[in-house]
């Protein structure tokens, strides 16, 4: 038993969960086909019950598990992965038909029916069941109420609201004005430049993988694996002092995790030329400046001219140049998390005199 | 009405009282139609209810599949009018001060015999967060954001952060361990905003002199708690938010949405 729980602790690390999380993401993107099956999806409806019931008899994992406000994570969990399932499932079968010259689906039904009965009975339904969920839920879970506040007793964790942990998770790896404001910020407005920058008139109003490749696997990726899956990280995994805490493992408030992050400048000044730190910041954090602005204005430039020309010509500068800036936006948490955990990168750009670090 | 009644075609005394209901002068005014299992009274009762006629009076089929629409829309709606509802009933025993608040939740627990108003309101804001975002994604993956769709989709991402921010101003309001301090690590991130914030990149060069124009006390983490920490100013803005600015601005944007859904040509399918 304590191999099986050593194992998932394993499994847990934010290194391994998230190159997990994406691998998988991946491989079900790649073999929908495979993904989609009825056996699949059923298949690891029953692991995560397993996963959930087994683990409940650790005491560990119930006080985590058992916190009341994270009871609906659970819950999240189960419902996004069968959504997941579901809608790439739908997808997967609307391409067969159209692969086929048939009409897909939706199509097949696009006859109107009454809404009275044929709608507002399914409303009458759904809203029953709901209100029966939403009852039994809080007849059996009391809400949570703690001590009474006390500005002179922070505890250890201290943590935002479920859903903003993904937020709080971005901050091991991002400074507040970037993981709190910025790329939030970017999130907004990235979700809502979505119908502008994206042409493709195909899959309007219709379950499509096919016709929408690059699409919907950005989104999925910054949906599931990145928003959806930092909460799970940052929920259950993370104990006190934000460090890392496996699903079956003692929140021990002492431990410790050596933190030996260096910021590129001292890789490059102190490391590679070993001359020692230059005195005025804008010299010191040239390169770093450098590299983020190639990142920022030079790497859009190089896609337009090479890899993502097609694309380039299809949606023209202004959606092109925009749908980069929000792209790279999304990609630059990963690529920071890759450089934290291959080189212990600390900050790219380090210029704590204007609380400007990247 | 002109049609003729189609219930009752035998007179039993259930039959005879329904019949005698359905012509008085009180039902009468209230029900302009007859039951609605003629095509013609199908119509009538969408048409003729405020409510109802938030609905077309026809749909396409592939529209009232739960495959299509996993109903976590209007699943949304129900929720919020859950929590509007439970949320008023919870007013009646809330007090928004530093004295009252949590001494108030507690009687609220330990005197309402039975009680399951704080539960519900508790569990259903939970549960209309992931509502909204199982709705996001649903609209995405059918592609129902594209034209002539667009602006509904960012309505729709706008109520999408009201609804987070709904929860996260209710999240203060039981003023315990566990409420100060969510809000006190989520809004700290307001510190660090750009040039707003008093520990953001370039508050620093926003001085006159040696006056510096943004500090602790006038930034925007103080704008969002009316102090510069979680005290009473910030329960006291987040209790009018969390019941009354953010509800009533969901609620004019939850028109606009479903105006739109109608007047954009109804549920998205398939050109």
């Amino acid at each position: 038993m304590d191999a099986i729980k050593e194992f998932f602790n394993f499994f847990a690390d934010p290194r391994v969960f998230f190159l997990l999380t994406t691998g998988a993401f991946v491989f079900a993107v790649w073999r929908r086909d495979l993904f989609v099956k009825p056996s699949v999806g059923y298949g690891l409806q029953i692991f995560l019950v397993l996963f959930f019931g087994l683990g409940l008899l650790d005491e560990n994992f119930r006080l985590i598990i058992g916190k009341p406000d994270n009871v609906p994570i659970v819950g999240l969990i189960f419902l996004l992965l069968f959504f997941t399932w579901y809608s790439m499932r739908q997808a997967v079968l609307n391409d067969q038909r159209i692969a086929n010259a048939e009409p897909v689906a939706e199509k097949v039904e696009e006859d109107r029916v009454w809404v009275w009965p044929d709608l507002v009975y399914i409303e009458l339904i759904c809203l029953v069941l709901c209100s029966v969920v939403l009852i039994v839920w809080s007849i059996v879970l009391k809400a949570p109420l703690e001590q009474p506040a006390n500005a002179a007793a922070t505890p250890n964790p201290s943590k935002a609201p479920w859903y903003f942990l993904g937020l709080q998770e971005m901050l091991v790896y991002f400074d507040p004005w970037l993981a709190g404001v910025v790329l939030p910020s970017l999130i907004i407005v990235g979700l809502m430049a979505i119908p502008y920058i994206d042409t493709n008139p195909k899959g309007n109003g219709y379950y499509t993988f096919k016709e929408r490749k690059a699409e919907i696997t950005i989104f999925l990726f910054g949906f599931v694996v990145l928003w959806s899956s930092l909460i799970v990280l940052g929920t259950f995994l993370r104990g006190p002092n934000w460090n890392f805490f496996g699903p079956f493992e003692y929140w021990d408030i002492h431990k410790l995790e050596a933190l030996t992050n260096v910021n590129l400048s001292e890789y490059i000044w102190l490391r590679g030329l070993g001359v020692g730190m230059p005195s005025h910041w804008l010299f010191r954090e040239l390169p770093g400046i450098l590299l983020v602005s190639f990142y920022v204005f030079g790497l859009p430039v190089v896609f337009a001219r090479t890899v993502f020309k097609r694309y380039y010509e299809k949606l023209g500068p202004a959606r092109f140049y925009v749908t980069a800036f929000l792209f790279l936006s999304m990609l630059s948490l990963p690529v920071k998390m890759l450089a934290r955990w291959l080189f212990n990168l600390k900050y790219v750009v380090a210029i704590g005199e204007l609380f400007f670090n990247i | 009405m002109a049609d003729t009644k189609t219930v009752a075609p035998k007179e039993g005394a259930l039959e005879r009282s329904w019949n005698w209901l359905t012509e008085t002068q009180i039902w009468k005014s209230v029900f302009r139609h007859n039951a609605p299992i003629t095509d013609r009274n199908r119509v009538l009762v969408v048409l003729s209810n405020v409510f109802l006629h938030l609905h077309p009076v026809r749909i396409r089929k592939s529209g009232v599949r739960l495959r299509y629409t996993w109903c976590m829309g209007g699943l949304s709606f129900f929720l919020f009018l859950t929590l509007t509802f439970t949320g008023v009933l919870l007013m009646f025993y809330y007090r928004p001060t530093l004295e009252y608040a949590y001494t108030d939740i507690v009687g609220l627990r330990e005197h309402v015999p039975l009680g399951i108003m704080r539960e519900m309101h508790r569990w259903g804001a939970h549960a209309m967060v992931i509502t909204v975002w199982l709705h996001m994604f649903r609209v995405f993956m059918t592609g129902s954001y594209k034209p002539p769709r667009e602006f509904n989709w960012n309505v729709g991402v706008i109520m999408l952060v009201l609804t987070l921010l709904l929860s996260f101003t209710g999240y203060l309001l039981p003023w315990d361990q566990l409420a100060i301090w969510a809000i006190t690590v989520g809004s700290n991130m307001a510190r660090a905003t750009p040039f707003l914030g008093y520990e953001g990149p370039g508050a620093s060069l926003l001085a006159l002199g040696d006056v510096q124009l943004i500090h602790a006390a006038d930034d925007a983490r103080f704008a969002l708690l009316g102090g510069t920490f979680v005290g009473e100013g910030a329960l006291l803005r987040f209790y009018v938010l969390h019941c009354v600015g953010l509800p009533l601005a969901i609620a004019v944007l939850m028109a606009v949405h479903f105006w739109r859904v109608r007047k954009d040509g109804g549920i998205s399918g398939p050109l």
